[in-house]
């Protein structure tokens, strides 16, 4: 059954990228259908949806540190290493 | 003198020493490749184009198959040996390890493709993380492959001793092959689709 339903999820995804969506569209739908068969396979095939706290717990950790790594690139956008710094030019007939 | 907690659960976790290491590892694991997944997202974001069709999307939709039937197979091979039937549960196991030999099989045919075309990983960012992050997995494969290889030859004798310890060795074997197929799921989209 979960098998048959991570089958049709990659089906699912080719037919959508078929279909030309534009790239912040279809990343967004990719990345929820992936999402999606991760969570059966974490859920069914790893046992996840009942397992020992002593797992979760684990896991918890895990996630904070995931979700820290996919944050790194957002600051990645504010970064100004590296770019030139354009300082106004000195104004004509100024005096010392 | 035996290894305390190999088959018997811990008062304290209610876990064997066993399924709590694979999971520590498996976190582990999780880290090692979110790095790499992160890198990813700051060379595309850095990049003033990023290719689209460079990779073969029907070989890797039917990699994806493999290892999406490779899972359901090692599912079965657990279930078997957990009912006590070892020639069904040395069958599954015994596909499991086909279908990830096929995987490495179409990655090597991929692979030869690109090197023809002289792709290699400095030709451009993209071929660089490419190579990095299916090189990566495909060591993990390689790693499950040598673990199963040893369960079904020389680690069978175990299941004579103590079945338990041995299907206890499969679910831990079939948790970290689960986690190589769940990051293959989200390597797909985004190096063959985005």
């Amino acid at each position: 059954m979960v098998g048959a339903i991570l089958f049709a999820g990659t089906v699912i995804t080719v037919a959508a990228n078929q279909v030309h969506l534009a790239v912040p569209l279809a990343i967004t739908v990719a990345l929820i259908i992936a999402t999606v068969k991760g969570s059966f396979v974490a859920a069914v095939f790893m046992h996840l949806s009942a397992e020992k706290k002593w797992i979760y717990a684990a896991l918890l950790l895990t996630v904070i540190g995931f979700l820290v790594l996919m944050t790194v690139p957002m600051f990645t956008l504010h970064d100004t290493i590296g770019t030139p710094i354009h300082v106004a030019a000195p104004a004509h007939g100024g005096g010392h | 003198m035996n290894i305390p907690y190999t088959v018997e659960e811990r008062p304290d976790s209610g876990l064997t020493n066993g399924k709590f290491g694979i999971w520590l590892f498996l976190a582990s694991e999780v880290m090692l490749f979110g790095a790499l997944f992160s890198t990813y997202i700051i060379l595309r974001q850095g990049s003033v184009e990023w290719p689209h069709g460079e990779l073969n999307v029907w070989l890797g939709m039917a990699n994806t198959f493999i290892l999406i039937a490779s899972s359901v197979t090692m599912v079965m091979s657990w279930a078997n040996f957990k009912m006590g039937n070892f020639s069904k549960g040395r069958m599954f196991l015994l596909m499991t390890f086909v279908l990830a030999g096929i995987f490495l099989v179409n990655k090597y045919f991929e692979y030869a493709d690109h090197f023809t075309r002289g792709e290699v990983p400095s030709h451009s960012t993209f071929l660089a993380i490419y190579y990095t992050l299916t090189g990566l997995h495909g060591l993990h494969i390689i790693g499950g492959m040598v673990v199963m290889l040893y369960l079904l030859a020389p680690g069978t004798g175990l299941w004579k001793r103590n079945p338990e310890q041995y299907t206890g060795r499969i679910e831990y074997t079939g948790l970290y092959w689960h986690f190589v197929d769940l990051v293959w799921i989200f390597l797909f989209p985004i190096l063959y689709l985005l």
